[in-house]
């Protein structure tokens, strides 16, 4: 891919850690070499899809796994754990296993981490995994000396089962978008937090499992439900253009449309980051055929956490890979979010 | 952001009222007697409201509507970074707004003798710099920069008795001067200039009528929502259709004839204007704000010796010279014109102070996607 040819620094930088461009490079010129095949039926490591598929007989295999580093470890609506097993759970679900087997979970903890915060952050992931419909089967400790990392890292892999796979690549010319509800939340909860500014907000975090959503809108359309991909870093930007890309279609987004909290869409505003880019923890974007959209649209937005949910934008033939957001006022492209907007957030 | 605020700022953020300007605009490009009609706006505010509503594609194709000077990071010359970069060496604290640390000067910048251990703090404010002065028993000198709204902050300050370890480093630029030498540039076809509105609360619309009768190119004051935007520009048709060079406010909700008289006095108590060079452009006499000789005190050059010769001994790098950023200032060429745009400099790893500034015309082009021509896009199924 040309367009990663530049991503070639002697040091790997914060820049390749921040879900763009950069870390696709990463992939492709270093990890997936050699590795990741699954044959011709599965989704391997070279796709860089939210998770592998193997084919199993007439099922799939699905298997995902996610590091989580964020800070603060505890946030306005979540906390690191919540934020593991979610993203985990949330990651399964983009493939279309919505029922997660098991997870497992390894923690590396900063020397001097105190057993308080630990029990606080377990009892989020208990909770979580009860809300989520499953639980963690093995793990793994590790312990590191003072200052050789922040606090806690936590490692969450999650396997599940489905009879279709959805890929984030199967969109087409006509194709709707459509998102489970408001977008930025959770990256700008996060950064609310940080800010020098010390804004005082009621702005918290989507962080939440949408399985059972995504599960709703598959049985509701098993074949009309194209393509799916969760927002997480790079925020609803990231996400369109992975999945314009990799279907090689343009997708035109009318900005108007899109569900944004007036909270959200004010401290956007004044810290200078676009909600679209901005990090989602608990939401979903699917791509939908255009006579499926109206009856997906009904049972999301029946759904408690998809009720803000809305069609924002459709799929073009005209600039594949590209993502035109339509302002209102005029158009103008979407950029891909590059480098660290928001360090270490998810 | 107090909630009735935002909600008054989202009433010019309405797309109908939005499309009858857009009309009226269309309209009065057609009636003029030439096309293309070139405006210039002399604003990074505008600069980001444009781009970020994608107003581009909504503009007539025959209208050019070109990005100025009107970035103060950007147009932050060499000389002044190698003073802040030369002190900092020496073991000077130092307090600057962000995107001053990443301004290239001859062969380091602020973020560069930071990283090799100098003392350079990042400020929202003058008042946080003076806080930080409080905090320290050591020299703390403010590089400042900014147009004369930032600059009158600046001078508030140095009304109010800082601390005597507080100095400023002044780099505070003066608009309505750099516009002079642009209306005079033989390459620029530029028909009226577009104002910024929140540098005109402060100067008064008076400001620009010695202009406008030595140049004969007329002046809009413009906001900075879509709608104060493409009311600027219907007025700036209206006027250049007419003939008649004037000043129009187009941002009446903020901006008088007389500005801030306050605010003008406190600015020309602390501050005289003198030449100077702006990067890229031109030396652009009474351009740069320095401090009075009656507050010399505060004055960081007179304060110290600044020697920044062991800058100099130094070849700038192959890709600063193919940087474009001069004539992306002065309006000649484009972001898209410039061979390392997007390849070699991204924000990421910045050639030219455009890239760095988030007033930057490269910077804006970059975050919102360039300038692609959206004005054809078809919708639907092919």
């Amino acid at each position: 891919m040309t367009r990663n040819a530049r991503f070639v620094d002697e040091r790997i930088t914060l820049k390749y850690g921040s879900g763009g461009g950069a870390m696709r490079a990463l992939i492709e010129q270093i990890f997936a070499k050699g590795l990741g095949d699954v044959g011709a039926d599965g989704v391997g490591l070279a796709a860089m899809d939210d998770g592998a598929a193997i084919r199993m007989g007439d099922r799939y295999l699905v298997i995902t796994t996610d590091s989580h580093v964020v800070q603060p470890i505890e946030f306005p609506g979540g906390d690191i754990g919540r934020l593991a097993v979610a993203g985990t759970v949330n990651d399964l679900a983009m493939m279309g296993a919505t029922e997660p087997l098991a997870l497992t979970c390894a923690a590396i903890i900063e020397d001097g981490f105190a057993r308080d915060d630990l029990k606080r952050i377990w009892q989020s992931i208990r909770a979580t995994c009860e809300e989520a419909g499953t639980t963690i089967v093995t793990g793994d400790t590790k312990v590191m000396g003072h200052g050789e990392l922040d606090g806690i890292v936590l490692n969450t892999t999650g396997v599940g089962i489905t009879d279709r796979l959805i890929s984030d690549a199967g969109l087409q010319p006509g194709d709707k978008i459509l998102v489970t509800g408001t977008m930025g939340d959770h990256g700008l909860a996060i950064m609310a937090t940080r800010n020098e500014l010390a804004l005082e907000t009621t702005l918290e975090s989507d962080v939440a499992p949408v399985h059972t959503l995504v599960r709703r809108a598959l049985e509701v359309a098993p074949e009309g439900v194209v393509a799916l991909k969760d927002p997480t870093r790079g925020g609803l930007s990231s996400a369109l253009h992975e999945m314009a890309g990799k279907s090689g279609v343009g997708i035109i987004i009318d900005e108007t449309l899109v569900p944004l909290r007036d909270e959200v869409r004010a401290v956007g505003e004044l810290l200078g980051i676009d909600p679209l880019v901005s990090a989602n923890e608990g939401k979903a974007v699917f791509g939908l055929r255009p006579e499926s959209a109206p009856a997906v649209l009904d049972a999301v937005r029946a759904h408690p956490i998809g009720r803000n949910a809305a069609i924002v934008g459709e799929c073009v033939s005209d600039r594949p890979g590209f993502v035109v957001l339509d302002t209102g006022f005029g158009s103008r492209l979407l950029a891909e979010p590059e480098g660290e907007l928001l360090p270490r957030i998810c | 952001m107090n909630p009735d605020a935002a909600f008054e700022q989202l009433k010019f953020r309405d797309p109908v009222r939005a499309r009858g300007l857009r009309d009226t605009l269309h309209r009065l490009v057609r009636c003029a007697d030439h096309a293309p009609v070139s405006i210039m706006h002399v604003c990074g505010s505008h600069e980001q409201a444009i781009a970020k509503f994608g107003l581009r594609a909504a503009f007539p194709r025959e209208l050019q509507v070109i990005m100025g000077p009107g970035c103060p990071v950007c147009v932050t010359d060499v000389p002044e970074v190698d003073e802040a970069v030369a002190l900092a060496k020496q073991g000077i604290r130092i307090a600057s707004y962000g995107d001053m640390l990443r301004v290239p000067g001859t062969s380091q910048s602020l973020a560069d003798a930071k990283a090799e251990g100098a003392k350079v703090d990042v400020v929202y404010s003058v008042t946080q710099a003076v806080e930080l002065a409080r905090q320290h028993d050591e020299e703390l000198v403010f590089f400042a920069s900014g147009f004369e709204t930032t600059a009158v902050a600046t001078a508030a300050v140095l009304v109010a008795d800082p601390p005597d370890n507080f100095s400023v480093l002044s780099a505070h630029k003066y608009i309505p001067p750099v516009m002079e030498i642009v209306a005079e540039m033989p390459e620029t076809k530029i028909e009226g200039f577009l104002a910024a509105g929140h540098a005109a609360t402060i100067t008064g619309s008076a400001v620009f009528e010695k202009f406008i009768e030595r140049h004969g190119l007329p002046v809009v004051i413009a906001g900075f929502e879509p709608l104060d935007v493409l009311a600027g520009l219907v007025k700036l048709l209206e006027v250049i259709n007419s003939g008649e060079a004037r000043v129009e406010n187009a941002f009446p909700r903020c901006v008088t004839r007389d500005g801030n008289v306050h605010a003008q006095k406190l600015l020309w108590r602390v501050f005289r204007p003198t030449g100077g060079r702006w990067r890229g452009i031109a030396h652009v006499p009474n351009g740069n704000l320095r401090l009075r000789d009656d507050f010399a005190r505060y004055d960081t050059r007179r304060r110290f010796t600044i020697d920044a010769s062991a800058l100099w001994n130094y070849a700038p790098p192959k890709l600063v010279q193919q940087c474009q950023c001069g004539d992306i200032m002065s309006g000649i060429a484009s972001p898209s014109d410039c061979v390392l745009f997007g390849k070699e400099c991204t924000p990421d790893t910045p050639v030219g102070a455009c890239m760095v500034s988030a007033e930057g015309t490269c910077k804006i082009w970059h975050q919102y996607g360039g300038r692609p021509d959206l004005r054809s896009i078809k919708r639907g199924a092919a």
